[in-house]
């Protein structure tokens, strides 16, 4: 398993830099830039696996239903159909309900993309990243149907489960999860 | 009885529609259609215009797809290796323009002439042809090789083993793919997968 954790100091002092030179009203600007400090002072760390690490997200033996959606910040389906995800996790946190967003960033990404999406979208489903580039080897093992466009989206609980190569609306979502529920 | 066949009939229907559906386009072996589409010069494009091909590699691809950037070097490559063995790139852009506004022809033409495209770089106007082969993202190749009844899909896949890394790369499905046609030899690996961007349609 690899573990890689990425520091989200260099994204505040750009973040911070970026606003101080902005010559607008200086008031409202130090206000904003010290609310920004303080929340990019928050480390965000992320969690980067190979397959062989992300393996136990992909199966379960317990009561509850997981809901996976590979994703990336470039992708701009992904990003229409994040908030349901969102929405689901909120909506079915409390009924045994998972969901993992597994992003597919590439690690250049990391710092100037991806953690900036979560904390801008203030995600609050778990974020891991998949990084690893031999997808022919681990593609088939999610879903042999997969070609490996995404977003693609695995539900299941320890009995079922389901792939979709597809993007969701939020009705669309909640059914299929819905069959998992019931 | 006759009730009993004929909603049979409609079961037999309905459940072997749901399997067409799941398996769209080219398998290996089957014979992949010509096409007349306009590159990025203007002109129109077409496999038959190859009097001399051997085959093809056709490569949907386009200009911001995250992979398809990472690959761009590495087709030019193949094209430079394979294009005088008689394997040209054909380079199709897929994406509807209207959703992804950066694969416009224009965006292409920029696109092939700062990386100096030395293959056609075509535009799929309408989406007809990229649902025929079966591509669902970009970079999706198909190798295909000429033969008397046409066109025949000998390989479909991934470019190598690592869209990150080209120094990390321990596979190169389709030169392996390519070599194999050239020297008369079976394909080892006909089908590979790699993560894409969707085709947005």
């Amino acid at each position: 398993m690899v573990v890689y954790i990425y520091s989200m100091r260099i994204l505040s002092l750009i973040l911070l830099v970026i606003l101080l030179s902005c010559k607008n009203d200086a008031n409202e600007n130090s206000t904003v830039a010290a609310d920004l400090q303080k929340e990019s002072n928050i480390e965000l760390d992320l969690t980067v696996y190979d397959f062989e690490g992300l393996k136990p997200y992909l199966k379960t033996m317990t009561d509850s239903v997981y809901v996976v959606n590979f994703w990336a910040t470039w992708c701009a389906p992904c990003i229409k159909e994040m908030p349901y995800f969102e929405a689901i996790n909120k909506k079915y946190k409390n009924k045994g309900v998972k969901v993992t967003l597994v992003s597919l960033d590439f690690p250049r990404k990391y710092e100037s993309h991806l953690k900036p999406f979560i904390k801008k979208n203030k995600l609050t489903s778990e974020v891991v990243v998949l990084n690893d580039p031999d997808s022919n080897s681990w593609i088939p093992e999610i879903n042999p149907d997969w070609s490996g466009a995404i977003p693609a989206t695995l539900i299941f609980s320890k009995d079922n489960r389901a792939f979709y190569e597809q993007p969701f609306t939020f009705e669309e979502l909640e059914a299929e999860l819905l069959k998992f529920i019931n | 009885m006759n009730i009993l066949k004929g909603s049979l009939t409609i079961v037999a229907v309905v459940v072997l529609s749901a399997f067409t559906s799941v398996s769209n386009g080219y398998k290996v072996g089957d014979m992949a259609t010509d096409f007349s589409l306009e590159n990025v010069d203007g002109t129109m494009v077409s496999l038959s215009d190859y009097t001399s091909a051997k085959g093809f590699i056709v490569i949907f691809t386009s200009n911001v797809c995250p992979y398809a950037i990472s690959y761009e070097d590495r087709i030019l490559a193949l094209n430079r290796k394979y294009a005088p063995q008689g394997y040209p790139i054909i380079a199709i852009m897929p994406n509807n323009t209207a959703l992804q506004p950066g694969d416009s022809m224009e965006a292409m033409q920029l696109k092939a002439k700062k990386k100096a495209y030395t293959f056609p770089y075509l535009i799929d106007q309408g989406q007809k042809i990229y649902p025929q082969y079966g591509a669902t993202k970009t970079p999706h190749v198909f190798v295909l090789q000429k033969t008397i009844a046409g066109n025949q899909v000998k390989y479909i896949g991934a470019i190598d083993d690592n869209y990150q890394d080209e120094t990390a790369v321990k596979t190169k499905y389709v030169e392996n793919a390519v070599e194999a046609l050239l020297s008369g030899k079976s394909i080892e690996q006909t089908e590979t997968r790699a993560i894409g961007c969707s085709i947005k349609y």
